[in-house]
């Protein structure tokens, strides 16, 4: 039985993750919000709040996401908030917001466009701004430092990286919206190719990619009559660690184990999207889950298929929640990071009614 | 399902200043969530979840500060959570830090804006980081020109406010500017910056962060048992409303209204005026004051200046607006909001020092953001909710 207060995450949309995405921000919202609107015949003067979560340094401007108030039009003025963070952030404010009972419809957004900077410069401005920043350490070269302390400390290798690649790659070949879709999935051949930042090969690293996503929320009061079989939010919970990764044992990801416990735990989880970006950092997040070998791993081909920053962990919950709205699952759970080497995670649950 | 009662139980700030290069990012807003801490009595355990928010990140051109300040702020462990919604962010960090008391999700959070304005290029970044940036005053003006233009307000209006503020400053140890022989005269000598705002009549460029401590009913009841009574959260609101569209009032924003009308209806408030005691609004530039004093419905249309010139808003007016010195005497611009915020909260404990109005129990704190389109604001009161 469901209270009238449980929520759920009702309809879901995302773009294809691609390498540039000609519309411009606004408009890649404004797409998704139209597409996870229609599935459920939802207006948007139906939404009580909605929390979009935008990056002004991946967006190149200050104040980026105020013109992605059009993508739920502002006008008569609407309630709403901002996250500098990925759309799971975003949802998870509009998930607190709901709890008060007044808001029976939400709607969580996430936007980035990589493609017109380049990652490598803007990336280590996420670091201390006077200790690590002005060593220029990009993405790549700290996951590198990860993935080699995770082969040194005999948890991980790079075959196991290799067929993580290899499997990310044929679940994207089935999923339309994932980038990386005819890329080499032959685990002997990626063990071939050279390394960009050893230990890890271009099969190890995400692509550079533009997206949007969208998640509607419902209250259990209206959520039965807008889906057939919403996917409850069972537990949602986010941790952060310290930020320099030299004070962390990168081969663990205490703060997602945190959040998962927090959330619930992941007992009886069919289904669990988790953003990992590189291929180790999908062997940190499992072991810190205890994730079973009977738990199905990013059957959408996860962010290493498909990373549009700021959306892609929205997109693993979009994916998380879509396995039980239209998959007929029981329960599942979808995961997010932020910062460097996994500094932040958020966790969520989503359940099916039985 | 009704909500918890919140109760803001400590408050915070550091000396606000032209330059703390006595302090890092992290030292400025440590310096004001451990006062804040220390005020409520609570160390770094006791926090459940932290809450920032700062303008934007190209300020200081730091990416997601929050990742590099989770370490400063106790985050380690627990949920680090960053807000932005321009101007308000301040008053949002502080909103969406209360509502996860409210919620239930958690029981004590720390929220802390900040901005270090000196580390960066607030007027460069203002410009989207583009050259040639009109500044915010620059993107006001004309809109306090249509304000003077259609309310029939007298130029004295805006230098009385000038100096209004930089006189309540004095009262305030933690205020940027301290003017001691400010007066109308200096105001309307001072350099034409934007026609009609002169020099003195605009926000300093400060750094500065402010932090407040916010517990669930128990937290407060106990805080006030042990003769250290709390700010009690009466209704919260924000709204937003697109940058410019034709038939838009732009003086008069209904964005601006709206949020006002949700803040007085969870407050139980039907004449804002009667019954809120002090106010303190986000007044940047001068003439915002009746521009606000209006736009919330604190005066009726047309006639917030003359609330001005009345002295009504004055430290000892019957409806005193901004005893701390306002943003017109410190500007951390991402902090800016919250300022407005504990400062509202400090009023209604009676714990204002110098600047205390006598008699506050319902205080009224906003911030407004980007082109005068989003909004945040709270009331906050001596005594819990009712109901």
């Amino acid at each position: 039985m469901r209270n009238d207060s449980d929520i759920a995450v009702i309809s879901t949309a995302y773009l294809p993750s691609v390498r540039r995405n000609e519309l411009t921000e606004t408009e890649m919202l404004i797409t998704v919000v139209d597409e996870a609107l229609d599935k459920v015949g939802l207006k948007r003067s139906d939404i009580g709040f909605s929390c979009q979560g935008s990056c002004d340094y991946i967006s190149g401007g200050t104040f980026s996401f105020v013109p992605n108030l059009d993508a739920m039009g502002a006008w008569p003025p609407i309630h709403e908030s901002h996250v500098e963070m990925d759309g799971a952030w975003a949802l998870y404010e509009a998930w607190v917001r709901m709890r008060h009972g007044d808001v029976e419809i939400a709607v969580a957004m996430g936007s980035g466009k990589s493609s017109t900077g380049d990652p490598a410069e803007i990336h280590p401005l996420e670091l201390d701004p006077y200790y690590l920043a002005p060593l220029g350490v990009d993405p790549v070269s700290l996951a590198a430092l990860q993935a080699r302390q995770l082969i040194d400390t005999g948890k991980s290798s790079e075959r196991e990286l290799a067929e993580i690649a290899a499997r990310s790659r044929r679940a994207a070949a089935d999923n339309p919206r994932q980038q990386v879709r005819s890329a080499e999935s032959d685990v002997d051949k990626l063990l071939a190719e050279p390394y960009v930042r050893s230990p890890l090969r271009r099969s190890d690293l995400p692509p550079i990619s533009d997206g949007a996503s969208c998640v509607v929320m419902a209250t259990a009061r209206r959520a039965r009559d807008l889906v057939e079989r919403p996917a409850w939010i069972a537990g949602l919970d986010h941790r952060s660690e310290v930020h320099n990764p030299a004070l962390r044992d990168l081969t663990d990801s205490p703060s997602t184990r945190l959040a998962a416990e927090k959330a619930g735990g992941v007992a009886g989880v069919e289904v669990a999207e988790l953003m990992a970006p590189f291929t180790a950092q999908e062997v940190v997040l499992r072991q810190a889950l205890g994730l079973g070998d009977d738990v199905l791993v990013n059957p959408s081909g996860g962010a290493l298929t498909g990373n549009p920053l700021m959306s892609t962990g929205l997109v693993r919950i979009a994916e998380a929640a879509e396995q039980i709205i239209a998959g007929g699952r029981n329960r599942t759970l979808g995961h997010a990071t932020s910062g460097p080497l996994l500094q932040q995670n958020l966790v969520c649950v989503l359940e099916g009614d039985i | 399902m009704a909500h918890e009662p919140v109760a803001v139980v400590g408050i915070g700030q550091t000396k606000h200043k032209k330059r703390r290069d006595d302090l890092s990012i992290a030292g400025l807003v440590r310096e004001a969530a451990q006062r804040a801490l220390d005020d409520a009595r609570l160390t770094w355990t006791d926090i459940d979840a932290v809450v920032i928010g700062k303008a934007p990140d190209i300020f200081e051109g730091v990416m997601k500060p929050e990742l590099y300040l989770a370490d400063a702020l106790g985050g380690a462990g627990k949920p680090v959570f960053r807000v932005h919604t321009a101007g308000s962010v301040g008053g949002s960090t502080a909103i969406v830090a209360s509502h996860l008391v409210s919620s239930r999700v958690h029981t004590r959070v720390l929220a802390v804006a900040w901005e270090k304005q000196s580390e960066g290029n607030a007027q460069f970044g203002l410009g989207g980081g583009k050259s040639g940036s009109i500044g915010a005053g620059g993107a006001f003006a004309p809109w306090i020109r249509a304000y003077i233009r259609k309310s029939g307000a007298p130029e004295h209006i805006g230098w009385q406010i000038a100096v209004k503020d930089r006189q309540n400053a004095l009262r305030n140890p933690y205020a940027h500017l301290h003017l001691k022989d400010i007066s109308v005269e200096k105001v309307r000598e001072s350099p034409m910056m934007w026609d009609p705002l002169h020099f003195l009549e605009s926000c300093p460029s400060s750094d500065g962060a402010g932090a407040i401590v916010l517990t669930d009913k128990a937290g407060g009841l106990a805080a006030a048992a042990d003769g250290r009574p709390p700010a009690w959260v009466l209704g919260t609101s924000m709204r937003s409303e697109p940058s410019s569209f034709n038939g838009r009032d732009p003086i008069r924003p209904q964005a601006g209204v709206d949020c006002a009308w949700d803040v007085y209806r969870q407050a139980g408030i039907t004449d804002p005026r009667r019954e809120i005691d002090v106010a303190e609004l986000y007044v940047p530039f001068s003439w915002y004051e009746p521009m606000w004093l209006e736009g919330h419905d604190l005066a009726p249309v047309g006639e917030g200046w003359k609330m001005v010139d009345r002295g009504e808003t004055a430290f000892d007016g019957s409806f005193p607006v901004n005893p701390s010195g306002g943003v017109l005497s410190s500007n951390p611009i991402g902090a800016s909001g919250m300022l407005r915020f504990l400062e509202a909260a400090l009023q209604v404990r009676g714990a204002a020092g110098e600047h205390q109005v006598d008699g506050a129990r319902v205080a009224l704190a906003q911030a407004y953001g980007a082109a005068a389109q989003y909004f945040a604001m709270w009331a906050v009161g001596s005594e819990p909710p009712s109901g």
